[in-house]
């Protein structure tokens, strides 16, 4: 039996407050095999350390238990406390009294009662650790970013900036995202366009960046270091490497009546499209489902005038294979779908618009060419009323599709658009009705009063009720005034709906492939919401943009910038110290099945003849399976799909486990 | 068809093909026919036999057999070619170093539901929906529908899924078995009266590990019962409740890789409808999962170690409910 030593740490009142230290610690002083067990106010401080180390020296331990937080915070302070006392750091155990216990308990002898059990379980599990030495694993010096709007881009730029190699998968034909379409930016009004393509274009130029447009990952396997991914080059029928980009098949193509995404389908594109002029990389794309060539077989115009050669109608998507050393999600995010929002017209009337569709309005290359005008009959709206809040803020949808965060950016976008068509038209009348305005921020709140105070934007506190289109054109907006408290009625030409923001719907296969995990809403999780807000739990997986929770550009870039410098950090190391709890096979109880390999998301099991003779005239072979340490991640998954219990993990032995659940059971 | 097989048999074995060939031969009556190993002609001659008592499937011999130099030729019914499917999945059997006849089946007799309704029997031959019982007090004519093994009153397929040859002409697919039938009763219980179900079977259980003996899907190379350091081996039960465990603990080590032959059920010595229990996870894996025959083809990645996306979230499986 190994020699115990069992440490309680009070977390000031984190856990004194619920838990009775003392006695937890007199308790599992009487617990067999504990020869010295003792409680200090923080254990993880200078003083509290030394406490372990001196006793470790002192009563000869073999073993370490501390009570205390989650092993997530100190586990490796702990380890390296032990280390130093010549114990090796894996003969230490957390038994987790605070997350697990006084911070979910309110009733003091509760509390302390559970407090012993977990400590007493892990002096059990201790009792069977063995001492385990970490390996190295080499690092792959070439990142990935996945989405390449303005947070991709940015990270890109700045990974690249510091001499790595990166490549950046992008759905769409183009990089730019969102912010191709927005016309000018909060709060400075300049435009978004020209803030943008000189990084697109900065992004073309850079030796270190590769763009993958029009491609999707396909697959990811490996750990953080040493990651392999699958990128689909979806087919766009047009060589990428003979494309100038001239536009003459755009021109040409006889097909007109392809909704055009960039302009969200308020007008329509050719068959063969480049998706607007400053598009990076400058090539043109077939519209599978539209091309005649394509879909019948017949016209092929298109490749009659491309100068070029480069249109090639049997493309086929390709595959990239490619490995990384860290990967950076930036999938960004859309305006959800407000067709369940009936009573504000937007499925019965062209006047009734999202605001991403009305930024696609004011923009010089929208639909209207950047005039302020109604979609229905291409006049000047007179009386324009914003409704916040469509969809956001929702607890409980009544619509389904309704989100309960509120999605940050409609409060300074809207008092953007009211404020640019103030300016613009003066005589137009602006309403804007909101439940709160939210305008924290440099510069902010000075942007959004001057909506108000200098441009006379009509602020109405009340939530719209009901938008009806009129027989003459015009739209009766019913609406509550909350401040004043009466019913209103404005007769609007056009009524603008900020419409909630949500998650791209790509964010959450690729959070399955990456196995990053995910929120309710499908907003990938930080590692911790304050300290490490762009680091996913899952090592060398990081997070930009929209995908990490609603964001404006600036904040967008600064954590872009932030998942860059923590990627810099990863691809500077040219070794990692790998996780020595992993799996391990006993080759004298594996049937060879591959259940194992089968479930292994990181390809650490390979299988091997060996000849297990007993007798001396013949040979007995035997599949066996053996695992790869260096890529083996500790997960699990084996050690429960292993039907003759034939792999165990080092640290969370199946015998280990067993003991806990003994302790608690006794 | 006995006579069919054992030529064949025995041409396969003149021409150097197969050196050894895996049948049956009779036991102390009729009735309990036995797997064996026969490498001659003579041998063959002497004590193969086949007839509708030999329901015994043979896949799981060809583990140990397939190791042993030179080829083994085997007849496998239906049912038992699924299980050499899911024993070619794992790795278990080499194919190389196996030869398999299929042979059609269409039920094999329960010789308990036969014995009781005629003692003393000499032989038994199936024609058409009768069976003739030749017994020492003179013959009995028994209805065959009646005295199947309970797997082939709800056979889920005909069809030898995998052979190098045929003898006579191979069967469907029955997707329209029943099997579940009864699980679907179990599961209309409620927890009190199923806990009284399963108390009541298992509690008849002699721990003979015949099930397990028999089980293809149980062919670890060392049974966790039976490994000294698994923590379960030679323990002695806490209660009567602990030793029900072995066949609840069996049942999830065997479950997406039990093909349900029904072998557990046809050699229990109790009568425990052992079958019931892998069933119900075949069910619940065709439910959640998507419809998966373990064994119908080798190679197959089985649900429970394979992962798609289309596959429901394990909290939907906790709640038992729908996808």
């Amino acid at each position: 039996m190994l020699r115990i030593g069992v440490f309680v740490c009070h977390c000031g009142t984190n856990i004194a407050g619920t838990v009775d230290v003392k006695a937890v610690a007199e308790t599992l002083g009487k617990e067999p095999a504990v020869v010295f067990s003792t409680d200090y106010p923080y254990m993880c401080s200078e003083a509290g350390q030394n406490i372990i180390k001196d006793a470790i020296k002192e009563y000869q331990l073999e073993g370490v238990v501390v009570c205390s937080c989650s092993p997530r915070m100190h586990e490796a302070t702990f380890r390296k406390a032990v280390a130093a006392a010549g114990l090796n750091p894996y003969m230490l155990e957390v038994a987790n009294i605070r997350e697990q216990c006084s911070w979910i308990h309110k009733d003091m002898a509760e509390g302390t009662a559970k407090a012993i059990v977990l400590g007493r379980t892990a002096v059990a599990k201790v009792q069977l650790n063995a001492p385990l030495t970490a390996g190295e694993s080499p690092v792959v010096k070439r990142a990935l970013v996945i989405g390449g709007g303005i947070a991709g881009i940015q990270t890109a730029l700045d990974i690249a900036e510091a001499g790595y190699p990166v490549d950046i998968v992008e759905k769409e034909p183009t990089i730019g995202g969102k912010m191709t379409q927005i016309d000018k930016t909060f709060p400075t009004l300049d435009c978004s366009s020209c803030i943008l393509t000189p990084k697109m274009v900065e992004c073309a130029q850079n030796e270190n960046i590769t763009i993958y447009s029009y491609s999707e990952v396909e697959a990811v396997t490996g750990f953080v270091g040493n990651f392999s991914v699958k990128i689909r080059r979806k087919a766009r029928f047009v060589d990428e490497d003979k494309c100038t980009g001239c536009g003459a098949c755009t021109e040409k193509c006889p097909v007109k009546n392809a909704p055009d995404a960039y302009n969200l389908g308020l007008s329509n594109r050719h068959a063969a499209y480049i998706p607007f002029a400053q598009a990076i990389p400058n090539v043109a794309v077939l519209d599978k489902e539209r091309c005649i060539k394509l879909t019948k077989g017949k016209c092929g115009l298109c490749s009659t005038v491309c100068s070029a050669g480069a249109i090639d109608y049997e493309q086929q998507d390709s595959f990239v294979e490619e490995k990384y050393g860290a990967i950076v999600a930036a999938t960004g995010y859309n305006p959800i779908n407000i067709d369940g929002y009936d009573e504000f017209a937007y499925s019965q009337s062209k006047d009734v618009v999202t605001s991403l569709e009305f930024e696609r309005i004011l923009k010089a290359d929208g639909p209207t060419e950047g005039h302020l005008a109604r979609l229905s009959d291409g006049k000047q709206p007179k009386t324009i009323v914003f409704v916040q809040c469509v969809g956001s803020r929702e607890s409980g949808s009544a619509h389904g599709c309704g989100k309960e965060y509120c999605s940050k950016i409609c409060c300074m976008y809207t008092a953007k658009h009211a404020m640019l068509c103030r300016e613009k038209y003066p005589d137009t009348d602006v309403y804007v009705f909101y439940i709160d305005v939210r305008t924290p921020g440099k510069n902010y709140d000075e942007f959004y009063r001057r909506a108000v105070e200098q441009y006379g934007v009509h602020y109405i506190k009340g939530m719209v009720g009901k938008v009806a289109p009129q027989a003459d054109g015009t739209l009766d907006v019913q609406a509550s005034d909350l401040i004043s408290n009466e019913q209103l009625h404005v007769k609007a030409d056009m009524v603008v709906l900020a419409a909630a923001i949500e998650p791209d719907k790509s964010a959450r296969p690729l959070a399955t492939m990456l196995t990053a995990s995910m929120d309710t809403n499908d907003f990938f999780t930080e590692a911790h919401a304050k300290l490490r807000p762009v680091e996913s739990p899952t090592a060398g997986v990081f997070l930009s943009g929209v995908c990490q929770g609603p964001k404006d550009i600036p904040e967008t870039v600064a954590q872009a910038g932030a998942a860059a410098s923590k990627v810099i950090g990863l691809l500077a190391k040219d070794k990692l110290s790998c996780n020595p709890c992993v799996a391990h096979s006993n080759e004298m109880k594996c049937n060879g099945c591959s259940s194992c390999a089968n479930v292994c998301p990181y390809g650490a099991i390979t299988y091997e003849d060996k000849d297990f003779s007993r007798r001396k005239d013949g040979t007995m072979m035997r599949r066996v399976a053996s695992v790869n340490e260096a890529v083996c991640q500790g997960c699990g998954a084996c050690t429960v799909a292993c039907p003759s219990g034939a792999m165990d993990l080092k640290g969370f032995a199946t015998s280990q486990i067993m003991a806990e659940v003994d302790a608690i059971c006794k | 068809m006995q006579d069919t097989m054992m030529k064949r048999a025995s041409e396969l074995l003149a021409d150097g093909t197969v050196v050894r060939v895996l049948g049956w031969k009779n036991g102390e009556f009729v009735y309990d026919p036995t797997p064996a190993v026969f490498d001659s002609a003579e041998a063959l001659a002497q004590d193969f036999v086949y007839h509708d008592f030999c329901g015994s499937n043979l896949s799981k011999y060809l583990i140990e057999l397939s190791r042993l130099e030179g080829k083994t030729l085997v007849f496998l019914k239906p049912c038992d070619s699924y299980s050499l499917n899911q024993l070619l999945t794992e790795h278990r059997i080499d194919r190389e170093k196996v030869y398999i006849i299929g042979i059609p089946c269409d039920g094999k007799l329960d010789p308990d539901t036969v014995r009781s309704s005629a003692e003393g029997i000499l032989s038994a031959v199936t024609e058409g929906d009768s069976v003739q019982v030749e017994t020492m007090y003179g013959n009995v004519t028994l209805n065959k529908a009646d005295c199947l093994l309970e797997r082939c009153t709800v056979c889920k397929s005909h069809k030898v899924v995998v052979f190098d040859e045929m003898l006579g002409e191979n069967g469907t697919v029955n997707p329209d078995s029943n099997r579940f039938d009864m699980v679907e009763k179990l599961e209309a219980m409620t927890p009190e009266e199923r806990y009284e179900f399963w108390r009541g079977e298992l509690s008849r259980c002699i721990r003979c590990n015949a099930c397990r003996n028999v089980c293809p899907a149980c062919s670890c190379e060392q049974c966790v019962f039976d490994s000294p350091t698994s923590g379960v081996s030679q323990k002695a039960a806490a209660d009567s409740f602990e030793e029900n465990m072995f066949h609840i603990i069996r049942a999830f080590h065997v479950a997406g890789r039990c093909t349900d032959c029904g072998e557990c059920s046809r050699v229990c010595p109790q009568h425990i409808p052992l079958h019931l229990l892998n069933r119900k996870f075949i069910k619940d894996i065709n439910t959640y999962y998507g419809e998966y025959q373990a064994g119908a083809e080798a190679g197959s990645r089985a649900p429970l170690v394979n992962f798609t996306m289309d596959d429901c979230e394990p909290n939907v499986i906790y709640k038992g409910g729908s996808k």
